[in-house]
Parts: structure tokens; sequence; C-alpha cells
């Protein structure tokens, strides 16, 4: 058995230009952003993207790096719009697949299933369906004359996402409310990478907890990152809380050229010694 | 009882929304809706399922702007709540940008998809809720901007689109009321037209028209809007939200 740790410029160092990254967590609810910071400052373009989108989704589209997004939603939850978002979509320089968020999770489950597609009622007579031109029916074979939707799989080339624990194999922990759909986008993908907040011993992982929190099994994950303070400054519960300062001031750097590099010097150059400030400011 | 404020009154048509719909999860965004569904379980409705806003199913009556103070009931993260949505066992209160005559909202974007003029949200649940359970909506700011003849896209499925969809669409298609600072809404049987229930205290069916961009059906006399009992006032303005953040969402 074979350790996978590596740092986020080594998983970064594994992504290509206009692969398909599936990313992990919930809005403003642990973002993998060491990862994603890595991805802002690396070379790669022309990505498409796959997310319960948050700041991951503005900061991605801001910096020009995304071709097209595969989403349900983009807010920051207090700021209910994502400004750097939005401006891309109202300049028109993104490619969008918009989905209901039940048909996302239904699309990376099938991926991980090796299914071509899932159905589902959802989207049935609204934009989403009218809105794809790929999107198809199938009618029911058994004989009650509804015609579903097919949700097609979404087969990600990569899945970023960050946990409260792991352990150098890739088992990996969630110590807050809720897993999201972050095994999901695991399966779902070619290769998955795994940020957090502290490595542990094995054992250790379970020794305050449930086996239930392990909700990532090595099996899916091919790189681990420990990332401490990694989903600043989206939320990591219970290690910390959303650092509202920060999301303002991010919200607020859409406003011109100038906010947008007073943000990027303030919040993004730093690196891991800039995560791990944050986490001391978090804490 | 003659000094419930309108904001208090939305809270009451919020609430009686939720009547009669037994042990299901109930789901309301905004202020307001927040506030009527607690007080509907508190009062009438006492079997509904409410969450914290996290992944708890949570008993108990708690502020609107408090944390879950009660008894933890149930776990429901997110893929918990996309299984009650699509199995059905759920009411939802959410709130359009826009609304049309027959119930299509959108919350997703204004203008060309592919270049929206103002993009909003994206199309989040709306498209699963309204083919899969009970909906209904909250309008706080009743007014022709957001009750156009047609919306700009379909997030929410409305009645037209869902009988074009087929019965996949149909099946467990089921807007209940439409509840705004005016008035009150359900729709037709016949047709499935926005039909107007009843008017707040203080406002005139002649308003209600004026504030919205389609023709309304509309049966003899419009009764108001029921007022709060005196049990009910209590518990908004001492327990549910003693801080007055209703006032905020329905300026008096």
């Amino acid at each position: 058995m074979t350790g996978k740790q590596m740092s986020a410029r080594e998983v970064v160092g594994r992504l290509r230009s206009g692969m398909t990254i599936g990313i992990g967590g919930w809005a403003v609810r642990r973002k993998p952003m060491a990862l994603v910071r890595e991805i802002l400052r690396s070379d790669l373009t022309d990505l498409t993207i796959v997310s319960y989108g948050g700041p991951d989704v503005g900061l991605l589209c801001a910096a020009g790096k995304v071709r097209k997004l595969v989403f349900g939603f983009v807010t920051l939850d207090s700021v209910p719009l994502d400004p750097h978002f939005r401006a891309a979509r109202q300049r028109g320089e993104i490619e969008v697949a918009e989905y209901d968020e039940g048909m996302l999770q239904w699309g990376l489950y099938a991926a991980g299933l090796r299914l071509p597609f899932l159905p589902t009622r959802a989207g049935l007579g609204s934009s989403v369906s009218s809105g794809n031109p790929e999107l198809r029916t199938v009618a029911d074979p058994y004989g009650s004359g509804d015609e579903l939707i097919a949700m097609p799989a979404i087969p990600l080339d990569a899945a970023l996402v960050h946990m409260n624990r792991a352990d150098v194999h890739g088992n990996a922990q969630f110590l807050g409310p809720d897993p999201y759909f972050d095994d999901l986008f695991c399966l779902a993908a070619e290769q998955a990478f795994v940020s957090c907040e502290r490595i542990v011993p094995t054992a250790e992982l379970t020794a305050q907890a449930h086996p239930a929190t392990l909700v990532l099994k090595r099996l899916v994950v091919d790189g681990v990152v420990e990332a401490p303070g990694g989903a600043h400054f989206t939320s990591c519960v219970p290690d910390y809380d959303v650092d509202t300062q920060a999301l303002h001031d991010y919200a607020a750097s859409a406003a011109s050229p100038e906010a947008w590099a007073e943000f990027r010097r303030e919040y993004l150059s730093g690196g891991a010694e800039h995560a791990r400030d944050a986490e001391a400011r978090t804490a | 009882m003659t000094d419930a404020t309108r904001a208090e009154v939305c809270v009451i048509a919020c609430a009686e929304a939720f009547r009669g719909d037994g042990e299901i999860l109930a789901s309301a965004f905004g202020t307001i809706p927040a506030i009527g569904v607690r007080l509907a379980r508190a009062t009438f409705a006492p079997d509904l399922l409410l969450t914290d806003g996290e992944a708890q199913l949570m008993r108990g009556t708690w502020a609107v702007d408090a944390p879950a103070d009660g008894v933890v009931e149930g776990w429901s993260p997110f893929r918990r709540i996309f299984d009650l949505v699509w199995h059905g066992k759920r009411h939802a209160m959410m709130i359009p940008v826009q609304i049309d005559r027959y119930g299509n909202t959108n919350i997703s974007a204004l203008g060309d998809h592919a270049r929206p003029k103002v993009q909003l949200i994206g199309v989040r649940g709306a498209p699963g809720n309204t083919v899969t359970h009970p909906v209904s909506y909250w309008v706080p700011k009743h007014a022709p901007r957001a009750f156009v003849p047609r919306v700009d896209l379909v997030s929410g499925v409305g009645h037209d689109s869902a009988a074009a969809a087929g019965t996949g669409a149909r099946r467990y298609h089921d807007l209940r009321r439409v509840v705004t600072n005016l008035a009150v809404f359900d729709f037709a049987p016949e047709g499935g037209a926005m039909r107007l229930r009843s008017v707040h205290p203080g406002v005139t069916v002649d308003e209600v028209r004026a504030a919205t961009g389609f023709p309304l059906v509309i049966e003899g006399e419009v009764p108001e809007t029921r007022l709060p009992t005196e049990e009910e006032l209590r518990l908004i303005r001492d327990v549910l939200d003693p801080r007055g953040r209703r006032d905020e969402e329905v300026p008096a």
C-alpha cells in the first residue's frame, strides 16, 4: 500500500488544459480552494468545470480559465450572486450546461456507475431541457406512458475535493454536517485528488468519529494534499467557518480591474503560507 | 388583532399554504415564509418536518434569525433532501424573480440564456421540485417586473409547460399558492391560470391588477386574507421574530 501524499503543485501538474474538472463542496462550503488557487497560478486554460458553484467558479472565470461550466447554481450564500461569474456570463465569455441540482448529482452518479445515463423527471417542461439540445428523453419501457429525461453521465478527467481529515493512502473524512457530493465527484473521475486540513494515521480517523464519516475510500483517490486552511475563505466546519471579510472582499473585487488585482495580491498570491495565515485568522 | 402589520398578514398567508400537509418536509425560502412555516408547525400543522438550514431535521420552535434550538430528529444532508424531493414528501416555498400567468418561474437568468443581460443564481432545484412535489411561491415585492406575461426562461415548471411536456412532467406537478405582499393566489383548475384568492387588508383588487403584468382569474367577490389570532401574533412577535426581520422584507 503506497502513500499518495503530494503537493498542490504536483496535483495541478497532473492536469492539462481542456480537461473536465469536477470541484466538490457546495457554494461557500468546503471548497478545495488551495487547489483552485494553484490552478489560478498555473497556465492551465480552456477548462470545463463541473460544480455546485461558489467562489471556485467565480475565481476561475475571472482568471480566464473556464471554457464551459456545468452547473445548477453559483452562489455565495450571504451574497446571493457571485459577481465574477455574472460578469463572465454577461460578457458571453463562457459556455454553460445548466442542470437542476439533482440532475447534476444524477450525472455524476451515472458516470461513477459507468452507465450512459440515469432517468429522471427533473428538467421535464423546463428550459433545462428545451435549452439543451444534447438532452434526450426515454420512454418508460415498462409502460407507464411517461417520457423521462435521460440524464447523461458526466465523466470527469479529474475531481478536486477538500476534507477535514485523510490518511496518506487516500481514505478521507468529513467532520462537518454534510458530505455534499464529494464521493460522487471522485467516483466519476479518472483521477481524484483530495486536500485536507490534516493528514493523520489511519487509526486516528475513527478514534473519535464513526466510520460512516469516511466518505472517500482510497481506491478512488489518486493524491492527498495536506493543506491546513485549504478551504479558505469557504467554510470547513468544524475546523473553521466562512471568512466573511474575505468573502465580501472577494465579492467587491469584481468592481474594477484594480480591485481584482488588489484581491489577488491580498488573498491569492500567498500560497501555503497564506493558507496557514487564513487558518489562524479563522480559528 | 386589528393592529397586525402587512408583514404579519403575509406570515399568516405563507403559513396557510402548509395547512393540511401532514407529515412532510416543509422548506421555506425568505424570512416571512420561514416565520410562516414555523408558525404553522407551532399551531395547526404540528407534523411538518423542518431543517436547521443545514443538514439536521429539528423539532422545536425558534427565532428566524437565531441558530436552530430544539431536538435533532434526523439527518438530511443535501443528497437525502434530493431523495425526499424526488420521492415527493416535500412542499417548498420558493422565491421567483419572474413568474407568469401559468406559474412558470425564473431564477436563472434574464434575457438570452447564451449571453444573459442579467445572470442570476441558476435554476437550482426548481425544475425537479416542480415536477416531483408541491411547490408554492413567495414574492415580497408584487410588481409588473416580477409578474410578467412570459418568463425569460423556465426554471420552475408552470401548468402550460407541464401539460406540453407529457405525463412524466404532469404526474406529480402540484403548484399550490403564490403569496405576495399584496395578495394570495392559486391556479384555476380549468386551464391552470393564476387566480386571485384574497387581498391583504388595505389592498384593492385594482391595485393587484395594476401590479400584475398579465390578466388574472378573478371569481366574484374577493375576500380579505385572514388576520392573525392573538396567539399567532404573540408567537410571531415574541418567539419567531422578536427582532422584527419581517419588517425588513415587507415594510409596514
